[in-house]
């Protein structure tokens, strides 16, 4: 299959492009943008007038719910939610039921996301077995069996001791490890920010405190074994000072933000939304501020949509019994492109964050469009109406605080290895 | 952000939620509205019809014996038919979720909900059930939810601060205890502010104040001779058992030293002040006995006030 994408408007950020090219895709791969090469005759033409055509995108944690959880979604709906997002790679975290610490579960789900043939999907290993933060996993066999990182997902290794030996064991073989800093003592039985808002609400808080003291704690051990440390969904200016500082003597560690807490803040939960239910929880306004300048000037490395479908059942509670998280694969493109434009940002820089950066830290060679590279392509219509609501979303999950929003920019073709996965009519 | 959810689109009270956002008038209109209540009491017969034909349901998913006796006898001095459902022993017990447990009792024609919850928050999620399923004659009255709010104790200790005080912008009022866990202090701070009394003081240790407390309008006091001097109006607070050792307070012995209201403590106090506590009071605990028992202690008259503000805000809910 051989297709021509033309009359686009290529945005490459790996690549340094951002001028109008076509592109030529053969054997599922990227043959040449610019000029076509010798003798190239394509089964199908795109035309791409007014649109961008940038690599599909990586979401850096998106929960498919297999195993275990398939009435809150099942692979085939979530990979139809991202190819419609424009999504062709994603890392899932390993807290499904069983959680991801065998590697016959993790071949299973490749294998399974593999047959979909939608986007690609990098599961990430369970840290520590059950994800209980108490026995190492077999992380040589796992890598093996395909998985790119070891993570505890939204749980903690609350042993200090045993975290410690997981970073070495990971540092012996070079795996990387995800973790998203909080204390779970700290955190305790919180629900939300530990501010006015929680305070005004009577909801349990979990103070900033529960992500600095995890990061400081962190970053000690990764001095200590050398270990490739990314922080998954920093949500606190704090927070982020620590790793600015840590990075500026010279520690290597990277560090992401999800979507939700580039937009909202505590003062969104209003009364008592349970789609405002986060993990981390959303802080205060200058926190998100914070987060928003730090991820347009890379210090913050990329955004995700730290996808999580939940169903209506696990939502339609109180506030505190609320199954955290939101939906987020379809609105991932969006909402980048509504928080770059309110930043004054270029699209180039907003696509990094989510196409080249992300694949960096993810280790992929993805988010490219350099001749050779798979072509994993997605054609944005940046002026494109994009509503949010429960029939628009493809994802099982309809859980999200921007439902009932009218957003910007969404994708009209998604490629996956040369394939067109998805055309939005 | 979304429409304050105990307005109708008219800004009158469909439901009693919280105390924060109802506007002044209204609070004023309940406790005007409970005055002549206090009266049907002393009747010989105790009943008004105002709540005739109607269901009031008792919705109590955390147990109180109190607080629901005082709902049940309110509503039925109005005349309503009472139905008292402890739900932590049954329903939801079974595995049903709790709107699922409104939407049966909407079905057996409830005319009102009183409810009571461990969560945070349960009474909003069940008035905005009620709004989706377009059942704008069902109000809800809130009676403690977590630690969020129990607008009705607020606002009958604002009945009894009026009785014996009259004006409210010209007190000192203290509020003292566990105000971390308080949805009792948060509804009482709530309707100070609202009423404009100048000066709310929260004594507390630091394990007991919420984060970023004096937003909510208070002045912070650690230490309790310090609060308490020269106030009007002393506010006590239940100390939960669990509370009382642990890691936010080495034991009640310690507590009482230093946060127990003494007469020696309450000298300091305005002569007149008075003192409210929302009971069941823990003596030795939170409060000497010879305070609870003594002459400006208010207690007893709180739980006789706190049904005619309990007749005003169903009488007004099923009124418009």
């Amino acid at each position: 299959m051989k297709i021509h994408i033309a009359n686009g408007h290529v945005i490459d950020p790996a690549n340094q492009i951002d001028a109008p090219h076509d592109v030529f895709i053969a054997a599922g791969r990227i043959v040449a943008v610019g000029r076509a090469p010798d003798g190239f005759t394509a089964n199908r033409t795109i035309d791409a007038r007014g649109l961008i055509v940038a690599p599909g995108l990586i979401d850096l944690s998106a929960r498919l719910r297999e195993p275990g959880y398939e009435y809150k979604a099942t692979l085939e709906s979530e990979l139809t939610a991202a190819v419609a997002g424009g999504v062709t790679s994603l890392a899932c975290p390993p807290d499904t039921e069983p959680p991801l610490d065998e590697p016959g579960l993790v071949e299973m789900l490749k294998h399974r996301a593999r047959n979909l043939n939608l986007a690609h999907v990098y599961p990430h290993g369970a840290l520590t077995i059950k994800l209980k933060g108490q026995t190492l996993t077999e992380m040589g066999e796992l890598a093996e069996a395909g998985c790119v990182a070891f993570s505890q997902a939204n749980t903690q290794v609350r042993d200090t001791q045993v975290l410690l030996r997981a970073l070495q064991y990971a540092a012996t073989f070079g795996h990387s490890v995800w973790l998203q800093p909080q204390d779970g003592y700290l955190a305790g039985e919180g629900v939300a920010h530990d501010g006015e808002v929680a305070s005004r609400l009577g909801l349990a808080g979990i103070p900033v405190l529960a992500e600095t003291v995890a990061i400081s704690t962190m970053l000690q051990l990764v001095r200590a074994t050398g270990v490739r440390l990314h922080f998954a969904r920093i949500s606190s200016a704090a927070g982020l000072a620590l790793i600015d500082e840590a990075r500026a003597r010279g520690i290597a560690v990277t560090c992401d933000v999800s979507v939700n807490h580039l937009h909202l803040c505590d003062v969104d939960i209003g009364y008592f939304n349970t789609h405002c239910r986060l993990q981390p929880p959303l802080r205060s306004h200058t926190d998100r501020d914070a987060l928003r300048r730090a991820l347009a000037d890379g210090r913050i490395d990329a955004v995700c949509s730290d996808h999580t479908p939940v169903d209506d059942d696990a939502k339609q509670v109180p506030f505190g019994e609320a199954e955290a998280g939101a939906t987020g694969l379809e609105l991932l493109l969006p909402l980048t492109l509504k928080w770059a434009q309110e930043m004054k940002l270029p699209l180039a820089t907003a696509l990094a964050r989510i196409t080249s950066d992300a694949a960096r830290i993810l280790g992929i060679a993805a988010g490219t469009l350099r001749p050779g590279a798979a072509a994993d392509v997605c054609i944005i219509d940046p002026r494109a109406p994009a509503p949010v609501s429960r029939e628009s979303l493809r994802s099982q999950g309809k859980n999200t605080p921007f439902l009932g929003l009218e957003l910007t920019g969404c994708a009209r073709y998604t490629l996956t290895d040369g394939q067109v996965v998805f055309e939005r009519r | 952000m979304a429409r304050n959810p105990q307005l109708n689109s008219h800004g009158g009270l469909r439901h009693l939620l919280s105390i924060e956002g109802l506007p002044r008038e209204i609070v004023v209109a309940i406790l005007d509205t409970a005055e002549p209540f206090t009266e049907v009491a002393e009747r010989e017969v105790k009943k008004l019809p105002l709540l005739r034909g109607k269901s009031v349901f008792n919705l109590f998913f955390e147990n109180s014996t109190r607080t629901r006796t005082t709902f049940e006898i309110a509503a039925k001095r109005l005349s309503a038919d009472v139905i008292n459902l402890n739900v932590s022993t049954s329903s939801t017990a079974k595995g049903e979720t709790l709107l699922d447990t409104v939407d049966n009792l909407v079905a057996m024609q409830a005319d009102m909900f009183v409810v009571r919850h461990a969560s945070s928050g349960a009474p909003y999620l069940i008035a905005q059930h009620l709004e989706a399923t377009r059942r704008p004659n069902v109000h809800v009255v809130n009676a403690g939810d977590g630690r969020h709010a129990h607008p009705t104790q607020g606002l009958l200790d604002m009945y009894t601060i009026r009785h014996y005080k009259r004006d409210f912008t010209q007190l000192t009022v203290a509020v003292v205890g566990d105000i971390l866990h308080s949805r009792v202090a948060r509804s009482q701070i709530h309707a100070l502010t609202t009423l404009g009394v100048p000066e709310v003081r929260a004594i507390a240790p630091k394990t007991l104040l919420p984060s970023e407390v004096e937003r909510l309008g208070v002045r912070v006091f650690h230490d309790m001779r310090e609060g308490l001097r020269g106030v009007d109006v002393v506010m006590m607070l239940r100390l939960q058992n669990e509370r009382m050792t642990g890691s936010l307070l080495p034991s009640p012995q310690e507590y009482f030293k230093f946060f127990g209201l003494t007469e020696d403590k309450l000298a300091l106090a305005k002569p007149d002040a008075i003192v409210l506590h929302p009971g069941p009071m823990n003596r030795g605990v939170e409060i000497d006995s010879a305070v609870a028992d003594g002459g400006q202690a208010v207690i007893l008259p709180q739980v006789t006030f706190g049904i005619a503000v309990r007749m005003a805000v169903m009488s007004m809910l099923a009124h418009g």
